[in-house]
């Protein structure tokens, strides 16, 4: 569009929506939490906490992963149908032990991965719709592979990933937080994750600049899907059965909207870990609200959706200016 | 004083870029030619090696089983058509369909046909509405929209059926049942709508604003279109499309069913696609997505008859392969044309 | 200066008069007149960032005028957008083609205002319609192909034919024959007649002076934002021409430099080019232009704006994909062409855009500067932070970066500092070769002597350097020899004592006609200009 300099008086309120979008998410938490607490003193037991860091770890995963992907000004649709490809392999080699079964389920996470970044990097498709055709694909090709019916899960191991504890967190919500730090790491002081934002900020002088995007490109699918395939042998292990055909569905919306709320723009250019973690812990606590005071699914549903628009439209733009 | 210099091959008027005349070169052509009419290339081919490989398949009660049961949901298709083509994308369809179905339940219930028939329509055109607002007005990219717009019109359907546990019966017997009932009504009604959508694509000036401001934004701008009223437009009639789609099938159902429709705008993405429409915008035609819809859907029967055990899996693993080999290919062919 | 007044001509259609319009305190426009003559061709001419495509925008109504008024036939108008100055008669064809390619021809030269019938298009006559239409403006084509298969110049034709069928008064025609064979440059001129004969009145923006004294009456030049000459072009030499867009009369500077580069510095002459470029080609924009490079030699690239500068430079860094030619960097030839290719073999490009192709905006300074020396900060990946803290100082340093810190996002700098940032992401890689992009436009006095100092403190320290300047005394001061081109052509090279600005007005002035390589040394002396280049002519050159 021609730039039109609409300047003056929108000014203030560029402002005031950059503010929200760097803190919002984290004023947004805090009071949310006293709420949460004034309404029911009970929320801050023990035993609720676990219940929503089990809830919230395998989404927090993925949204980790979509944060990346964000950030080089993409988007993947297919991590939910991974979640439900990882669901459907991993009972099936189970016999092998937990360890081969989790590295073949993370091998396939990251070739799906491969096979989307390799149809944005190299054939240049849009990220929505090259992952939009594996989101089809692929959960097709896990409820396949798994049969018509859930299978219950019965793996001592498997099960105790999903549903131990260490110091009374749960062993799931201490591998995201670890993957948090690691995905914060590398964003912050790796050559990788400094390119990431480089190529999503300004793809063409990343070029210019001798940046390898295609190669950061494709990574960056990769570790998605990763990260989505190690989610979903979590929520198989929390759930203690497989069932492709249920588990990760809407999972990419969550994690999208973690990453949204977030702060973290949609243009890409950005990664904001912490504000995705934030994201993850509102959402969670928001659903958890509303359902513990019988507000019915429905509106639940509903109040997410306005969280997303407003979250997507507080983050427009002014992100990149 | 200098002379002004004329060019020494100052020509008479009319000739020029003459050589532009005659035929496209070879490769263009063909190019072109799969884009617009490899869907029914494919979908005749199919249909030859079903029908001669299987007995069942070219039977009466198959086909008309394929048309009948299936109908509705391509209007779903229709409408993705008209959205995809400005450069769109409507993900809330499927939601959509399924509160269309609902509602037209809930209305044919307490209030007869013509609730039955309106309430739906005026939902989906509101939903519409709201959506096309957001994207053409605060800017807002269509997919995360529709993607909270798929949400949403889930929630609105679970708290219009008190979440799942009200069940809405279209009466037995009445005028509204008998719209989705059999094949030849379903069929004819669908066959008329998308005839419709056709002669609005590309007989009105709306139509060609749309395939305009798909094929590039700016000059539809610059050329005095009205483009933010025809994105607004597009959501709604998708929208209204969608509701009216699910009306209809819940009256072939004989009620609303709260758990249909998820997944089916992957389903009609992949039809529009698979057609021939461009997903970046600005190019397609009702007639590709008329055979994206069979073809899916002759490949859904045949995989019912022969890997029946996999149910609706296969299908979707053969729709998402053909989406991602399509769009492959949209994007080589785009590719060589640049180039050349 | 020759500043019009604005006396009212009566056959006058369009008038900008007193039009000032500033960006951020940054003046675009000052005080503009400029009056357009009913039928007449007018050349609007400048250098970039004279003020050419704000003064357009300003007649079209993308941009609203600070101050001043604008006459349309006769009424005093405030076009708010584009679309009202288009329905008042006021087209533009813009350099890009502004139709929609996927659709058909016709159905581009309708959209809008399709003939219908019963409320439907009535697509047959509208077919048979442009199809007779269109063959006015000859182009006899099948009007129903998708206008993408058209070549670029019947594609510029439709959208001039889409623009006079909307009653069109005037026509503005931004650099229209930037992509066209001289064929179709023909019909052009033939058309843009016809519309003459009919009253039309045409703005014709291009930097090819041969079609300027080919097709307009008169030229207005412009100049930092604003109006230097208008006047009738017919009497107007060429050499006289550029010196206005310039801003140089080649007399005043003979003797003072201008510039903060040091005259005296030795020139490498001696021994194997650090760089070599042989025969480039790309499509359209450059035509065999081959050059050489030594360590320690700054090479001015010499010509107007659209004379293919900036696309030698990308073409030899390989972001441009040339049709043929090599690059030799220490005589080895480059068999991989990217960006990053020319980069691990010591060849690095300052990008004439700095925002949209130089800086990361929302990356710090310090990542901004480290960017492309990443590898060699880092082990197994990890960014080591003592060694890049300490290349990052040491740059901020030594190029005086004004910044808050190195935290300071790039973006919020100013462009002098913008400017060095990128300098320094290039100067940590220690290259061998630097091709510079008009390193100083935009930025403030101080920095850009800042930058030209560098330039030949660099090249002093044996680093090849081509530099790309509009700015003609930055380019003879700072260059050791200058290779002049022009439409895609070197036309000629300067060295040595030649290296002056009349020499280089010369080599610019050459009469387009005449393309063969000039000789060195002989650029300049011998080429017609004009008949009477009588105040240039009398002084001995060289």
């Amino acid at each position: 569009m021609t730039t039109l300099a609409w300047t003056g008086a929108i000014r203030d309120r560029d402002r005031l929506l950059r503010l929200l979008q760097e803190y919002g998410v984290y004023a947004a938490l805090a009071v949310l939490f006293l709420v949460a607490v004034a309404l029911d003193g009970s929320f801050v037991s023990s035993g609720n906490v676990r219940i929503q860091l089990f809830q919230v770890a395998p989404t927090l995963l993925v949204a980790l992963g979509m944060a990346l992907v964000i950030g080089t000004e993409g988007i993947d649709l297919s991590v939910g149908a991974v979640v439900a490809l990882a669901a459907a392999v991993v009972p099936l080699y189970l016999g092998y032990g937990l360890a081969p079964a989790l590295l073949l389920a993370l091998l396939l996470g990251a070739a799906t991965g491969a096979v989307g970044g390799a149809m944005v990097a190299f054939a240049r498709v849009q990220p929505i719709v090259a992952t939009l055709s594996l989101m089809i694909g692929v959960r097709g090709l896990a409820e396949i592979v798994n049969g018509n019916s859930a299978k219950p899960v019965t793996d001592a191991a498997l099960l105790g990933l999903g549903s131990d504890s260490f110091s009374g967190v749960p062993l799931m919500a201490w591998i995201a937080a670890l993957c948090a730090l690691v995905v914060g790491f590398v964003v912050r002081r790796t050559t990788f994750g400094r390119r990431l934002v480089a190529i999503g900020d300004n793809r063409q002088a990343s070029r210019l600049a001798g940046l390898p995007v295609r190669r950061v490109l494709l990574t960056v699918y990769v570790v998605s899907g990763v990260l989505a395939a190690l989610a979903g042998v979590m929520i198989v292990g929390h759930g203690a059965e497989a069932d492709p055909a249920n588990q990760g569905l809407n999972l990419e919306l969550n994690a999208i909207t973690a990453v949204v709320v977030g702060g973290t723009p949609l243009t890409g250019g950005r990664v904001r870990v912490l504000g995705t973690v934030a994201g993850a812990l509102f959402m969670q606590l928001i659903t958890a609200v509303l359902t513990q005071h019988d507000v019915p699914n429905s509106y639940t549903q509903i109040v997410e959706a306005a969280i997303i628009c407003c979250a997507v439209y507080a983050s427009q733009e002014r992100g990149t200016r | 004083m200098s002379p002004t210099v004329l060019p020494s091959t100052t020509t008479p008027a009319g000739t020029g870029p003459a050589a532009q005349g005659a035929r496209l070169p070879l490769r263009e052509r063909l190019a072109g030619q799969i884009q617009h009419r490899g869907a029914l290339a494919v979908l005749v081919l199919v249909a030859a090696i079903a029908s001669a490989t299987s007995a069942t398949f070219p039977t009466w009660s198959n086909i008309s089983s394929i048309l009948g049961n299936n109908a509705f949901v391509w209007l779903l298709a229709l409408g993705m058509t008209f959205v995809i083509i400005t450069g769109g994308i409507d993900l809330s369809v499927g939601s959509m369909y399924a509160l269309g179905g609902v509602l037209g339940a809930y209305g044919a219930q307490t209030g007869g046909t013509w609730l039955a028939i309106l309430l739906p329509l005026a939902v989906g055109a509101a939903w519409g509405t709201v959506q096309g607002l957001l994207i053409a007005r605060a800017g807002m990219a269509p997919f995360i929209v529709t993607l909270a717009g798929l949400l949403g019109a889930r929630g609105l359907l679970q708290a219009v059926t008190r979440e799942g546990a009200t069940t809405y019966l279209v009466p037995a017997g009445s005028w509204f049942r008998n719209l989705g009932a059999g094949v030849w009504t379903p069929v004819v009604l669908v066959a008329v709508l998308f005839a419709l959508g056709g002669l609005l694509l590309t007989r009105t000036r709306f139509g060609a604003a749309l395939t305009a401001l798909g094929g590039n934004e700016n000059a539809a701008v610059l050329m005095g279109l009205p483009v933010a009223r025809a994105k607004v437009l597009v959501y709604l009639l998708s929208g209204t499309l969608a509701a009216a789609a699910g009306a209809l099938g819940s009256a072939r159902l004989g009620s609303g069913v709260t758990t249909i429709g998820v997944g089916y705008e992957l389903t009609a993405i992949s039809a529009v696609v698979i057609g021939g429409t461009l997903l970046t915008g600005g190019s397609g035609s009702i007639g590709g997505t008329v055979s994206g819809v069979l073809l899916l859907a002759v490949i859904h029967n045949l995989i019912d008859h022969y890997f029946s055990q996999y149910g609706s899996a296969f299908t979707d693993t053969v729709n998402g392969a053909f989406l991602a080999l399509v769009v492959l290919l949209q994007t080589l062919l785009s590719r060589t044309q640049q180039l050349s | 200066m020759v500043q019009q007044a604005p006396v009212p001509v009566p056959d006058s259609v369009l008038e900008v008069a007193g039009v000032d319009k500033s960006f951020a305190g940054v003046h675009a426009l000052i005080g503009v007149h400029f009056t357009l003559r009913q039928g007449e061709v007018h050349a609007l001419i400048g250098e970039n960032g004279a003020g050419k495509s704000t003064l357009i925008k300003v007649m079209t109504g993308v941009y609203r005028p600070d101050a001043g008024r604008i006459r349309f036939a006769g009424r005093d108008r405030e076009f708010r957008n584009p679309l009202e100055a288009q329905a008042a008669g006021i087209s533009t064809i813009y350099q890009e083609v502004n139709l929609v390619p996927l659709m058909s021809v016709a159905r581009n030269l309708y959209l809008g205002r399709e003939p219908r019938r019963l409320g439907l298009v009535d697509v047959r006559r509208m077919n048979r319609d442009a199809a007779a239409e269109l063959r006015r403006f000859g182009v006899d084509t099948d009007v129903t192909r998708p206008l993408r298969t058209l070549g670029l110049g019947a594609q510029q034709m439709v959208a001039l034919a889409r623009a006079v069928q909307v009653d069109a008064r005037v026509v503005i025609m931004d650099e229209p024959t930037s992509s066209l064979e001289p064929r179709e440059v023909d019909t052009l001129f033939e058309v843009i007649r016809r519309l003459k004969d009919h009253g039309i009145a045409v703005v014709y923006v291009s930097h090819r002076l041969d079609e300027l004294y080919a097709v307009c009456d008169r030229v207005t030049v412009m100049r930092d934002g604003a109006v230097v000459h208008t006047g009738e072009i017919a009497g107007l030499e060429r050499l006289k021409l550029i010196s206005l867009m310039l801003g140089r009369e080649p007399a005043t500077v003979r003797e003072e430099g201008a510039t903060a580069f040091d005259a005296d510095r030795d020139a490498a002459t001696e021994g194997r080019p650090a760089l070599r470029a042989t025969q480039l080609n790309v499509r359209h924009r450059l035509h065999g232009v081959s050059l050489d490079i030594r360590p320690g030699e700054v090479v001015g690239l010499g010509g107007l704006l659209g004379a293919g500068r900036s696309e030698t430079a990308k073409a030899i860094i390989g972001a441009l994909a040339a049709d043929g030619g090599s690059v030799e960097v220490d005589g080895t030839v480059l068999r991989r062409r990217s960006p990053a290719a020319a980069m691990r073999a010591g060849v690095v490009m300052l990008a004439e855009d700095r925002k949209a192709e130089g800086i990361i905006p929302s990356l710090s300074v310090r990542e901004n500067i480290a960017l492309a020396a990443l590898p060699r900060l880092s082990r197994a990946g990890l960014v080591s932070q003592a060694k890049q803290d300490e290349l990052v100082r040491f740059f901020m340093d030594r190029l005086r970066i004004k910044a808050s810190g190195p935290d300071q996002r790039v973006g919020d700098l100013s462009g002098g500092n913008q400017q060095k940032v990128l300098l320094a992401r290039w100067l940590c890689l220690q290259p061998k070769v630097l091709l510079l992009d008009e390193p100083t436009r935009g930025i403030d006095v101080g920095a850009k002597a800042e930058v030209q100092a560098l330039i030949n403190e660099l090249a002093g320290d044996g680093l090849g350097v081509l530099l790309i300047s509009s700015e003609l005394e930055e380019l003879i001061e700072g260059s050791d020899r200058v290779v002049v081109l022009k439409d895609g052509r070197v036309v000629g090279e300067l060295a040595g004592d030649q290296v002056s600005e009349d020499a280089l007005l010369g080599a610019l002035a050459q009469d387009g006609q005449d393309r063969q390589v000039g000789q060195v040394g002989q650029v300049g002396q011998d080429r017609q200009v004009g008949q009477d280049r009588q105040d240039h002519d009398k002084e001995p050159q060289s």
